[in-house]
Parts: C-alpha cells; structure tokens; sequence
C-alpha cells in the first residue's frame, strides 16, 4: 500500500504549547483516525499539514510530494473539511460554492448537486440559516465535488447528534468505496471511529502516541478484572492502567496474552477504543 | 454467507473472518468461482479494518481457497478435494492434540485415552 501523507519531525510550538516531532504516515485506502484528548496537537497537526499555519520545523509530503511547492496539483486532490467551516454567513449556499468551486480545477457541478440532493440542503438560504448538522453536510458536499482523493477533516462529528453522525460515517464509507480513496479524520468521539477507522493515530501533548491498525489494537488490548491476590510486581507490569478495590481489581493490558498466560481465572474483557485511548493519557490518577 | 464475529472470542477478528468463509465453501454455500465482495466492502459490512480483510483474502489465497485478480476482484478457487481434506483432518488433529494435551496433563496414560476414544465413538455410533 502507498504512502498518500507522510508527516516527519513536524514541530510548531506556540504559548507553552509544542508539537514535538510529530512523524507518521498515512496509507492509501484507509481511513485513519486522529484521536487525542482537546488540546492534544490534533487541529495545529491538521493545519500544518495543509499549509493553513507555518510550521517550525519538519517536513510534509502529499502523494509523495511537499505541499509548498505543489500547493495547487495537491490542493486539488484533497477534500478538506475544518471544524468551524470558514464560510460567509450572510452567503447563500450557492453564492458560497461558487467562491470555493473556483478555486478548484476539476470541480464537478453534477456531483455537488448530487450531494444537494441527497442531503436535502436549501441552496438559496443563508449560511447562517444552517443547523449545526446541516452546515456539516454541506461542508462535506463541497468537499467531495472536486473528486479528491484523500479526505482530510477536523472534528467532523463533534457536537452532532448520533444520527447525523450515523449518516456521516456512511457517507464517508460510500466515498471510500471507489478504489484509491483515503481519510484523514480527527476526532474525540471515539465511538465514531469505533465503526468505521482502519488506522488510528493517537496524539497526546503534541507527541504521536501510537498508530496502529484498529482491529490489531483491539485484538492485543484487554479489560482485566480478578481477584487483588492475582498481582504481584511481576503482574503488575502488564498493565497501562490498574484499579484496585477491596473487592478487586480492573485494569487495561496491552498484552492480553501475556495476561492469559500468567494469570489464572481473570476475566478478560474487549475494550473500546475510548477504554484504549485512555489507557494511554492522563496520568495514574484517571480512568480508563 | 453467513459472517459473525463476536467481541467475547479469544480468537483475532481476521481469524474469525477467515474461518467462517473457510467453512463457508467447505459447506457449499459459496462455490468455485463465486466472487467475494471486495475488501472495502466487507470490511464496511462487517466494521471492521479493511487491513485485516485484506489479510484475510492475502491468506485464504496463500492456502489457496481464493484467487485473486488484479482489477477484477477475489474469486473461490476452483475446487481442489485433496487441499480441502487435507484442510479438515488438519482440524481434527489440532483438536486431538488438545484432548491429549489436557489427558497428559491430569496424568491419563496412552491405553486410557484411546479407550475412551473408542468408547466415545461407539456411543456415537449406537445413537445414529
């Protein structure tokens, strides 16, 4: 599979806070998940990437090629969808597209009217006139018209209520369908990312934590719950996170064969990728 | 087809994945020839990374229960009797070694453990 992103040594630091040699990379077909707590580095990363603020240090490459002196070749073959949108509100809905259509070169006016259609979007109403889940979709429709290859969106289901998140998650599902496609979505709804990422990036006070593929994080990783006389300061050391109680204990491995192999009579439970996250920050004191 | 996979299992989702489409055209219900959705699409069905259906099909075509096209898609392999047998008894000795395993470990000699094969099976034999 084919590099589409590959991010190495980015900095930018601002106020007391750093991105510190964020380096991943993203394959193609996938849909990758962008998870970290608020104020983690997800937006600055996302934003570096596109040339939206300047970065300290470190390089990008899209389709194998810096976005800074290819801006429009690649501009052209990205979708790009940010959390606040970046529109004119006293706009209409077709006053803003033909703005951003301009910019594109193989802009498709039959796709966006496909998309119109489909989301049930009032194209002579102002922008300010959108629902929260509306202006969503309409971001999302503009995005998809130029027939970008990657996907590239900052929080796009936060603040959306699960059905409208439902209905997003299988737009991009369908988008992913033709071969060659990719997504690159950041997220703290990690139940969103639960049902349809393939990859998922963890960041975590400007520092790539993990990035892994889903399933292989779901298959390694395990809720534990036993008896206190099962840990020792060998067993111990099996978990990222341990709660104990009078009446037990509960804890989150990222080997759960290890567990099973030295520990006797524990149930061993499937995490959720929230349970997975939290694992890995906040310190000692937090949940999981 | 029918795919379930359950978040109880010890065993990894590409294993679940791949044994039930495994027993799938051992039962017949997919045949030689028959396409398999792609790897997106079942990997959107069934919610799961399209990186652990892609192993799947990478190892079903290794075994070689499937073949795969280049742009046109992934097809079961024509039937090959000997590997599909070959395949089933495979099972059968895995689960045979874990039955010794377990004999082994609470100290059941050789001669008791092939009785109680036979005494198994003649039971099973009796009812049919």
């Amino acid at each position: 599979m084919n590099n589409i992103l590959n991010v190495q040594g980015l900095r930018k630091s601002f106020g007391n806070f750093k991105l510190q040699d964020v380096s991943f990379s993203l394959k193609e077909g996938c849909i990758t998940g962008f998870i970290g707590a608020n104020g983690a580095g997800k937006t600055t990363t996302i934003k570096s990437i596109l040339g939206l603020i300047l970065k300290d240090a470190g390089s990008v490459k899209l389709f194998g090629k810096e976005i800074s002196t290819n801006e429009r070749e690649i501009k052209n073959r990205i979708g790009i969808v940010l959390d606040n949108g970046y529109f004119y509100n006293d706009m209409t809905l077709i006053e803003m597209k033909s703005i951003i259509a301009s910019a594109y070169s193989n802009w498709d006016e039959k796709i966006f009217l496909k998309y119109i259609e489909k989301f049930n979007l009032p194209l002579k109403q102002k922008i300010s006139n959108l629902s929260k889940g509306m202006r969503m979709k309409y971001s999302i429709a503009l995005a998809l018209s130029h027939k970008a290859d990657l996907l590239i969106m900052d929080e796009p289901t936060s603040g959306l209520d699960p059905l409208i998140r439902t209905e997003i998650m299988d737009i991009l599902l369908e988008f992913m369908e033709k071969e060659g496609k990719s997504i690159f979505f950041s997220s703290h709804i990690t139940s969103d990312l639960d049902k349809i990422s393939d990859v998922l990036i963890l960041i975590d006070d400007g520092r790539i934590v993990f990035n892994k593929e889903k399933d292989k994080l779901l298959d390694t990783h395990g809720l534990i719950k036993g008896d206190n006389a099962l840990l020792n300061n060998d067993t111990k050391k099996l978990f990222l996170k341990l709660h104990e109680t009078e009446y037990g204990f509960e804890g989150l491995t990222n080997n759960k064969e290890a567990v099973r192999e030295q520990m006797k009579d524990v149930l061993i439970e499937k995490p959720t990728i929230e349970n997975i996250m939290l694992g890995y920050i906040g310190g000692e004191n937090y949940g999981f | 087809m029918k795919i379930i996979i359950s978040n109880v299992s010890d065993e990894p989702i590409y294993q679940q994945i791949k044994d039930q489409i495994k027993d799938a055209i051992f039962k017949k219900d997919l045949n030689e020839g028959d396409l398999l959705p792609s790897i997106r699409k079942l990997a959107n069905d069934l919610r799961v990374s399209v990186l652990t259906t892609r192993r799947v099909y990478e190892e079903l075509e290794s075994e070689g229960f499937v073949i795969r096209k280049a742009g046109k898609g992934t097809f079961v392999a024509s039937e090959n009797l000997e590997l599909l047998r070959e395949s089933k008894m495979h099972m059968v000795e895995v689960k045979i070694t874990d039955a010794w395993e377990t004999a082994c470990s609470f100290g059941i000699t050789k001669e008791e453990f092939y009785s109680m094969i036979d005494l198994l099976i003649n039971e099973e034999e009796e009812h049919e």
